[in-house]
């Protein structure tokens, strides 16, 4: 069955009269209300980040610093072994603490989207998760001197128990209170990505899983884990880059025994290096860089954000 | 294709705390039919079918799959298989993948089951589309997609939740059609949930009308809607008046379908006569709807032939008489 009928044109010369005079507001209002946001990371972001860029090119002695353009702080940099082994001991943390902190992640944040059927108690509970930050970092870090140290809470503890003689050496001061604390600083990072990932998956698909003849390990493998990457991904990024940047952590937690990039750079600057210490910075931006282009490359997370 | 399965009911009862949603409910659906589950939301025909497909807990009685008890049994050891609602195709895996998932679950290499998949997709015209993922397809075509995805597992039976109500009415006529076809073509048990008695009575052998609970009425869909048992079964199924008394003075109430009723002046030949007003009146093509003002009903529907309306026409307001006679009085149980 068709129905044909004539459409009336719509009349456009009412509106024509007020259209044709050239109104200037329309065309840069866009631009105006771009114009904070541009500002702000102009001066904040750019300004900062090249003028670091070219403070690195500068000399410098054990006096004063001298604007210039030579490429000895980065050749002192790449050619010493110091930096290398730095830069080792940083990834190792890194790494150490990005493993550890996706595992616990994804166990509590599966809990939570998961294994919690109420809302209420889904909220309740990752409220609960966050309730370490509200502390300050450093505060939250030298707690844990006290619990950890030589006659510390958890050895005396132990010691009294019977089940050790001599206090543990290796909890304090070591690569082990170091990714202890970065684990308990970032761990929230990561559970909140993957929180939010895992609460956007369709129920529905986990039971198409189950109707397909999953089991609960299949299901994880196969239909949250691939739907949880983007989540996985963001985590990833938040934890790698701010243990690459971190000085602080390895400071208190090392009791100054190990070296981290971060930490470097702080030590240049506290000797009014800071050629050197912009170098520094130079190439750690780009190495952080590279290790999030590749991790994006590696996951799309657009349609998350 | 292997043969349906037998599904019954046995006092099948599912509550949620202190809210009961289906209330000890029996059924029996034969091998190789085609069910629909109807009624209007929350009546427990989504639960019911949940039960069946094991994705909720049985909360008391029995359910049989062919001759087996299978209350505590895993989906996939039923032999049923879901259409969901929302289709619920993986979204990182390709048309191919979404269809082949069962088989890799049951460890198939991924040759054969890739090659399967595409037979599937073949079945449902979907073949062209193989690898794409389902975000780049249309709703009717995620459906198809959803379709063999649900038969590759070689299932006695499908059950179907409202798998037409995120469909236009255009290809939801047509997907109606294609889901009877292939009903017939592989001969398994359908079980489709729906809230529209147009696609129970198009597609079903046996429809079964739920109301708050409970079967209110189970049957082929003729003898629903030329016997409806309950007051209930009648408005749901529509096309019929409820009456109290029937306009015979017979104690109860009773139906009568609105396309068994004349109207007409003082000559109206029937037995049974009432006078009203028109309220409105809807042009359909084919028939003309009217809705009358009487005593003793709330809704009073006549659906005429168009020719006839158009022999004596009325207009909305006018008095009107209206008859039918005793033998298309059909009496209700409640």
């Amino acid at each position: 069955m068709t129905l044909t009928a004539e459409t009336p044109r719509p009349t456009v010369t009412a509106a024509a009269g007020r259209a044709r005079r050239p109104r200037l507001l329309p065309r840069v209002a866009p631009y105006l209300q771009a114009a904070p946001l541009t500002v702000a990371l102009l001066l904040f972001l750019l300004v900062p980040i090249l003028t670091i860029v070219a403070v690195s090119f500068w000399d410098y002695d054990s006096v004063r610093i001298y604007p210039d353009f030579v490429l000895t702080n980065y050749t002192e940099l790449l050619t010493s072994p110091v930096t290398w082994k730095t830069y080792l001991n940083t990834l190792k943390y890194a790494a150490l603490t990005w493993a550890i902190t996706l595992g616990i992640g994804f166990t509590v944040a599966y809990f939570l989207a998961f294994h919690i059927r109420s809302t209420t108690w889904q909220m309740v509970l990752f409220l609960l998760c966050t309730i370490p930050f509200w502390t300050s970092n450093i505060i939250r870090m030298i707690s844990w001197i006290p619990f950890l140290g030589r006659n510390g809470l958890l050895n005396s503890g132990l010691i009294s128990a019977g089940i050790i003689d001599q206090p543990l050496e290796f909890l304090l001061f070591s690569d082990f209170s170091v990714v202890l604390a970065f684990v308990h600083l970032y761990a929230l990072f990561m559970v909140v990505p993957i929180f939010n990932s895992m609460m956007r998956i369709d129920r529905a698909l986990i039971e198409a899983a189950r109707d397909g003849g999953a089991s609960a390990a299949q299901t994880l493998w196969n239909v949250i884990l691939p739907l949880t990457k983007p989540g996985i991904a963001i985590g990833s990024i938040f934890v790698v880059t701010l243990v690459m940047g971190d000085f602080i952590t390895v400071r208190l937690m090392s009791g100054g025994q190990s070296a981290s990039i971060g930490l470097m750079i702080a030590n240049e600057i506290s000797l009014l290096q800071y050629p050197a210490a912009a170098a520094n910075a130079v190439v750690l931006l780009a190495v952080v860089l590279i290790m999030v282009v590749a991790m994006l490359r590696v996951v799309d997370i657009r349609k998350e954000l | 294709m292997t043969a349906g399965s037998t599904v019954e009911l046995v006092k099948l009862r599912k509550a949620y705390g202190a809210t009961v949603a289906v209330d000890g409910i029996d059924l029996r659906i034969a091998a190789g039919s085609y069910c629909c589950l109807l009624g209007p939301s929350g009546c427990g025909k989504t639960s019911t079918l949940r039960m069946i497909a094991g994705h909720e807990d049985i909360t008391d009685g029995d359910l049989l799959i062919g001759d087996s008890v299978v209350n505590d049994d895993p989906p996939a050891k039923r032999g049923t298989a879901m259409m969901f609602q929302s289709y619920a195709l993986f979204p990182h895996l390709d048309c191919t993948d979404n269809v082949a998932f069962s088989l890799k679950m049951k460890g198939v290499a991924k040759e054969e089951r890739r090659r399967r998949a595409r037979e599937m997709l073949d079945l449902v015209d979907m073949s062209r589309y193989a690898g794409r993922l389902p975000s780049q397809l249309s709703g009717g075509q995620q459906q198809r997609v959803a379709l063999a995805r649900a038969l590759i597992t070689q299932p006695g039976v499908l059950l179907l939740d409202e798998p037409l109500s995120a469909l236009d009415p255009f290809l939801r006529v047509r997907m109606r059609e294609e889901l009877k076809r292939l009903h017939r073509d592989i001969g398994i048990t359908f079980i489709h949930v729906t809230h529209s008695q147009t696609e129970a009575m198009a597609l079903a052998d046996l429809a079964v009308v739920m109301n708050q609970g409970r079967i209110e009425q189970a049957g082929p869909p003729r003898e629903l809607f030329n016997h409806p048992r309950t007051a209930f079964v009648a408005r749901f199924i529509g096309g019929h008046n409820v009456i109290e008394g029937g306009g015979v003075g017979d104690a109860g109430r009773c139906a009568v379908r609105a396309d068994r009723i004349q109207l007409g002046g003082a000559d109206l030949p029937t037995e049974i006569q009432v006078e009203g007003t028109v309220r409105s009146l809807e042009y359909h093509g084919a028939s003309v709807h009217l809705s009358l003002d009487i005593p003793g009903a709330d809704e009073f529907a006549v659906v005429l032939d168009e020719a006839r309306y158009f022999d004596a026409p009325v207009g909305v307001g006018d008095r009107v008489r209206a008859g039918w006679s005793r033998r298309d009085v059909h009496p209700l149980a409640a």
